[in-house]
C-alpha cells in the first residue's frame, strides 16, 4: 500500500490561487464519492485551511493516483496549468507521512506552533470518516497524526510561548500569580486586544471581572457582554482594592493612574501583587508605577517585545519537534511495510486450513465410528501440526519486513508454499 | 572509622546537585525525580553517619565546626525533602543540593576533634538546644535560597528581560509562599533553640544570657525574622522586601555559624568545647 499527498500551501501558492483551488472541493459527500470512484484510490482524505489545500490518498498504484489528484486540481478553468505546476507539490510514502505530521504539529504553519491547525485536520478527518472515505491505513495514519501533534506539544515548548499580545499578557500573569483561578480582573475601556485578553483570562479561570468606562452606560453594556460588574471611571481609584489584574485601553491622553495613587492603594491592599497591562496609546498608566514593589506594569511595547522573543524561542523548539516527527514517521512507515506481509500470512493459514479439511475428509471413512470427543481431538491434532509448522515461516515474515529486499523475500515465501498456483513463472521451470 | 558514610553522602549530594542542575538546564522531568531519590539516599547516609557519631562518642555531633556542618547538612537535606514533599519547588534543589554538598565536604575537610569533648555536651537538654537551632537554621536557609530565586524572577519580570531564568523559575506567588512557609517553620524552631539554650544556661551556668558573640548575633538574626514575620502578618509585607529581609537574616545566621567558631572568646566557640 502506498500513500500519496498532493496539494498547495501558503509557501507555494498565493492566496488567490488557494481560493480558487478551495472552490474545487465544494461538498464533502460529493467530493469523496468522486474520489473513491477512481479505481486507483482506496482511501482518501482532504483538508482545506486558510493556508493549504491538500489531498491524501492511500493507493495500490501510486502513479495513476498522483495523476488522478493532479487532474482534480487542474479542473479549475481559471487556473493556468503552468501556474499550477509551479505550485502543486507531490509527496509520496515517507515524505507524505512526514508532511502530514508536520502540518498537524503546526511545524509547516505560517505562525509555527499555532494550535488551530490540528483542530482543522481533525474536523476534516471526521468528515472523511463520515463519508466512509477512510479505511485501515488512513484511520491509523490520522490517529497517529493526532497523537504525534499532542506529543510535540507536550514534549517541546513549541506552544508554550505566547505569540499574540493578549495571550502573552496572560502568560505573564501566570508567572506573577502562579494560578489565575479565582483572581479578579479590572478592564478599563474596551478594544479588540482587551477583549481577547479577557477571553484568555476567563479561560484561565479568572473569577470576577469588573468593567470601568467613562460613561456608566457603556460600562454596563460591556459588563453584560463579558459577564462582569460595571463601575464608572471616577471610581477607578476606589476600585483598586479588589483587582489583581488591570487591563487599561482607553488611550485618553493623560494618566488614569499615577504612581502615588497606586502606592497608596498598595498599602490598603496589604501589598497583594498587582499586575497592570497598559495597551493604550497614548499610555493610560504612569510608567513609574512599575518601580513600586509587588506591582508589575507592562505597556504595549513591552508585550510586543515578549511576543518577538517568544517567536524566536518557538523557532528553536521547532527544531526539536522535527526530530520527533522524523522518529514517528519512521515508526509509521515500518507499520505500513508490515502490512505487505499480511496477505501472504493469511494465504498461508488458509492453505493450511484447506489441507487439514481435505485430509480429514479422506481419513474419516477409514476410522469407523468415533465419539464426538474423538472427532474433535483429531481436528485439533491436525490444526496444531499445521500451526506449529507455519509458526516459523510466519515469524520470519513478520520479523524480516524491514530488510532491504522485502519483496524478494515475500516472493520467495509465496513460491515456496505455492500460494499463487496460476502464476506464469512456475517453479516447475526452476526445479 | 570516622566518616564511613560521609564520602557516599557527599557523592549523593553532588549527584543530586548535578541532577537538579541538569533539570534546570534541560527541563526534563525524570532528572528532577531522580534528584529527589538521590537526595533521599543522601539523607539516609547522613543519618547513618550521625548515628555512628552518636554511638561512638555518646553525644550528638556538634563539638567542632566540622561536626556542626554535618548536622547542618543533615537538617538542610531533611528540611528540603520535607518542603519538597509539601510544596514542591523543583529548581530549589539546584541550590539546596550543592549547599548540602559544601557542608558535607566542609565536615570532611575540617580537622576532627582532638581530645575529648566537654562533658557538658552530653546533656540531653543541650542536644535539644542544638537540634532545634540547627533545624531552624536549615529551614531559614531554605527561606533564603527561595528568596534568591524570588529576587531573580522579580528582576526578570520588572526589567522585562525574559531570559534563561524566566522560563525555568516558578511564579513569584509560589516563591513568596515558600518564603512564608519556611519562615513560619524556621522561626519557632530558632526561638525554641534560643529558649532551650537559655534554660540550659540557667541550669548549668546560673545565668540565662551571657552576651556571648554567638548569642548576640543570633538575637540580631532572630529580631530580623521577628520583624519580618510580624510585618508579613500585620501589614502584608511580601515579595521583594520580604526576600531582602530574609536574606539579611540569613547573612547574620551564617556569620553566627561560621564566625562564632573563629571568635574564640565566647563559651559557644567550638574551641572551648574541647578539653586538653
Amino acid at each position: 500500500m502506498n500513500l500519496v499527498l498532493v496539494g498547495v500551501n501558503h509557501k507555494t501558492a498565493a492566496v488567490d490561487l488557494r481560493e480558487k483551488l478551495v472552490s474545487l472541493f465544494p461538498e464533502p459527500q460529493a467530493v469523496y464519492r468522486r474520489f473513491l470512484e477512481a479505481p486507483e484510490v482506496q482511501e482518501a482524505v482532504y483538508y482545506l485551511t486558510c493556508n493549504r489545500v491538500e489531498v491524501l490518498v492511500a493507493t495500490e498504484s501510486p502513479e495513476p493516483a498522483v495523476s488522478c489528484c493532479q487532474a482534480w486540481f487542474a479542473a479549475h478553468p481559471e487556473v493556468p496549468p503552468e501556474r499550477l505546476r509551479e505550485s502543486l507539490y507531490v509527496r509520496r510514502d515517507r515524505e507524505a507521512v512526514r508532511h502530514l505530521f508536520r502540518v498537524a504539529a503546526s511545524l509547516d504553519a505560517l505562525v509555527v506552533g499555532e494550535p488551530q491547525i490540528l483542530g482543522q485536520v481533525k474536523e476534516a478527518y471526521r468528515q472523511a470518516a463520515r463519508c466512509r472515505a477512510t479505511g485501515p491505513i488512513l484511520n491509523r495514519l490520522l490517529h497517529k497524526t493526532f497523537s504525534v501533534a499532542k506529543r510535540v506539544r507536550r514534549e517541546t515548548g513549541i506552544g508554550d510561548h505566547a505569540v499574540s499580545v493578549s495571550y502573552a499578557a496572560v502568560m505573564l500573569g501566570r508567572k506573577i500569580f502562579g494560578d489565575l483561578a479565582g483572581k479578579t480582573a479590572l478592564l478599563v475601556g474596551a478594544g479588540e486586544m482587551a477583549e481577547l485578553a479577557v477571553e484568555h483570562l476567563k479561560g484561565q479561570g479568572v473569577a470576577r471581572l469588573i468593567v470601568a468606562n467613562r460613561t456608566l452606560e457603556r460600562a454596563v453594556t460591556l459588563a453584560r457582554r463579558f459577564g462582569g460588574e460595571a463601575v464608572s471611571l471616577e471610581e477607578l481609584e476606589a476600585q483598586l482594592l479588589a483587582p489583581d489584574i488591570i487591563i487599561s485601553s482607553t488611550g485618553a491622553g493623560d494618566y488614569l493612574l499615577t504612581a502615588e495613587q497606586v502606592r497608596a492603594a498598595m498599602r490598603r491592599r496589604k501589598h497583594r501583587p498587582l499586575f497592570l497591562i497598559d495597551i493604550a496609546v497614548p499610555r493610560d498608566l504612569d510608567p513609574r508605577i512599575n518601580d513600586l514593589d509587588n506591582v508589575f506594569l507592562y505597556n504595549i511595547d513591552d508585550l510586543k517585545e515578549v511576543v518577538e522573543q517568544n517567536r524566536e524561542r518557538r523557532r528553536a523548539e521547532a527544531a526539536r519537534a522535527e526530530g520527533l516527527v522524523a522518529e514517528e514517521t519512521a515508526k509509521f512507515i515500518d507499520w505500513l511495510q508490515t502490512l505487505a506481509v499480511y496477505p501472504t500470512i493469511i494465504s498461508l493459514r488458509e492453505k493450511a486450513g484447506r489441507i487439514c479439511e481435505a485430509e480429514l475428509k479422506k481419513t474419516w471413512p477409514h476410522l469407523g465410528p468415533l465419539t464426538p470427543e474423538q472427532e474433535q481431538s483429531l481436528k485439533i491434532l491436525t490444526q496444531s501440526v499445521t500451526q506449529k509448522l507455519l509458526h516459523d515461516p510466519i515469524i520470519f515474515l513478520k520479523r524480516n519486513h524491514r530488510r532491504k529486499r522485502p519483496h524478494q523475500e515475500l516472493d520467495l515465501v509465496r513460491r515456496l508454499f505455492n500460494l499463487d498456483p496460476d502464476r506464469q513463472d512456475e517453479p516447475g521451470r526452476q526445479g | 572509622m570516622s566518616g564511613l558514610f560521609l564520602y557516599p553522602a557527599l557523592l549523593a549530594c553532588l549527584a543530586a546537585g548535578a541532577l537538579w542542575l541538569g533539570f534546570l538546564l534541560a527541563q526534563r522531568e525524570w532528572l528532577c525525580r531522580a534528584g529527589v531519590w538521590v537526595m533521599g539516599l543522601s539523607l539516609v547516609l547522613l543519618t547513618l553517619e550521625l548515628a555512628a557519631v552518636l554511638f561512638r562518642a555518646g553525644r550528638l555531633p556538634g563539638a567542632n565546626l566540622g561536626e556542626a556542618l554535618l548536622l547542618f547538612a543533615w537538617a538542610l537535606v531533611a528540611a528540603f525533602l520535607f518542603f519538597y514533599w509539601r510544596y514542591p519547588i523543583k529548581v530549589l534543589g539546584a541550590l539546596a543540593a550543592p549547599l548540602a554538598a559544601v557542608a558535607v565536604s566542609g565536615s570532611l575537610i575540617l580537622p576532627s576533634q582532638t581530645g575529648t569533648a566537654s562533658p557538658l555536651l552530653e546533656s540531653f537538654w543541650l542536644s535539644i538546644h542544638i537540634v532545634l537551632a540547627v533545624l531552624g537554621n536549615a529551614a531559614l536557609t531554605l527561606a533564603g535560597l527561595g528568596s534568591i530565586l524570588y529576587l531573580i524572577q522579580e528582576r526578570q519580570l520588572k526589567g522585562k528581560r525574559f531570559g534563561f531564568f524566566y522560563h525555568r523559575l516558578p511564579s513569584l506567588e509560589q516563591l513568596d509562599a515558600l518564603n512564608y512557609r519556611c519562615l513560619t517553620l524556621g522561626f519557632p524552631l530558632l526561638t525554641g533553640g534560643i529558649i532551650s539554650g537559655s534554660l540550659y544556661a540557667q541550669y548549668t551556668l546560673g545565668r540565662l544570657w551571657s552576651w556571648d558573640p554567638k548569642e548576640v548575633l543570633t538575637l540580631a538574626a532572630w529580631l530580623v525574622y521577628a520583624v519580618l514575620l510580624h510585618e508579613r502578618l500585620a501589614v502584608g509585607w511580601r515579595g521583594r522586601r520580604a526576600a531582602l529581609l530574609t536574606l539579611s537574616g540569613l547573612v547574620l545566621l551564617v556569620v553566627t555559624f561560621i564566625g562564632a567558631h573563629l571568635w574564640a572568646a565566647g563559651y559557644h566557640s567550638f574551641s572551648s568545647f574541647a578539653q586538653p
